[in-house]
């Protein structure tokens, strides 16, 4: 299935978003996440799936003033 | 002590955390300027290059507390979103909230601001919110929930210092137990010791430390100068005047009459 994880197109084999961030190499990283620009809590992510075209955000921490 | 929401900080100079040479010199900066608490950002991160990582493990290693924003955020929505997707990474439900109007000068679309404040506000967030000096906003925004104002001085990075002078004096007047930060646009110590003569209860500075040619001096400068700024206020400065007045006694004035 192909989503667009940071405005990147991926493929990716795993519908949950939790074994999607694994197999995109997020693994134990401390990210946030995003569907369709709606914000997926750590703990929800096991029960969210994804689907074909989907928009997925993955931010970090990052320098900000 | 300055009160932050529910916390009382000691420094009154708040440091971000963006466009300084390397993490070293970040992080030398921080402790030059004896910062309690820094602002962070939010960003895509790769999973090949993890800097995110990286740069969240400095600045937890600094002991600070930080203040995430929403830098970038040009609607409601995005602000929110990004809101609540710094409060789960890092852990505290502080936000700088930053809606963005105008790309030139960066200045804060209010309407958008106080509509995400009373958002955010209702759903626990303690609001930062980045604003102008406007009287009338800054009423909506405490009306909202928000328990600090964060005005700007000037556009960011613009290093202008305190450019509306007469509506920053008006705004402080106007809510004299809020607490205010100035955040954005200055540009050297002087005028950050200025905001606090004005009776503002603290500073956040970035660019004006992170491009200074020696960004840790300049930390340190700015350290100083607030310092010396709240003092001179908790000192009762003199009216200006518009003619002299002799410093020196005339009684006794030799060669006269």
């Amino acid at each position: 299935m192909k989503i667009l994880v940071n405005g990147a197109w991926r493929e990716i084999e795993r519908a949950e978003l939790v074994g999607a961030l694994e197999e995109l190499g997020y693994g134990a990283s401390a990210v946030s996440t995003a569907v369709n620009g709606e914000f997926v809590a750590a703990a929800l992510r096991a029960r969210t799936v994804l689907t074909e075209g989907d928009r997925i955000e993955v931010l970090a921490p990052m320098q900000g003033g | 002590m300055p009160r932050f929401y529910q916390t009382e900080v000691r420094s009154r100079l708040m440091l971000g955390t963006a466009r300084y040479p390397s993490p070293a010199v970040l992080a030398d900066a921080v402790r030059a300027a004896r910062v309690e608490i820094v602002t962070v950002s939010l960003r895509r991160e790769s999973a090949g290059e993890r800097a995110g990582q990286a740069f969240w493990s400095l600045v937890r290693e600094l002991g600070v507390r930080v203040l995430p924003n929403t830098a970038g955020c040009h609607t409601v929505k995005e602000a929110v979103t990004t809101a609540h997707m710094a409060r789960e990474v890092f852990g505290t439900s502080w936000i700088k909230l930053e809606v963005i109007g105008e790309d030139d000068t960066l200045q804060p679309d209010v309407f958008g601001l106080v509509d995400a404040a009373r958002i955010l506000g209702a759903e626990g967030f303690e609001v930062f919110p980045y604003t102008t000096e406007d009287l009338v906003v800054a009423e909506r925004l405490l009306a909202a929930g928000c328990k600090v104002l964060m005005p700007w001085g000037a556009p960011i990075g613009s290093g202008r210092g305190l450019n509306n002078l007469f509506g920053l004096t008006a705004l402080r007047a106007h809510f004299p137990d809020v607490p205010l930060i100035i955040d954005a646009g200055l540009g050297v110590p002087s005028h950050a010791a200025r905001a606090l003569e004005l009776g503002f209860d603290a500073v956040l500075i970035n660019t004006a430390v992170a491009q200074a040619r020696d960004p840790v001096q300049m930390a340190a400068a700015f350290a100083q100068a607030v310092e010396a700024g709240f003092a001179a206020r908790q000192a009762g400065p003199i009216e200006p005047r518009d003619l002299a007045v002799p410093s020196t006694p005339l009684i006794g004035t030799a060669f006269r009459g």
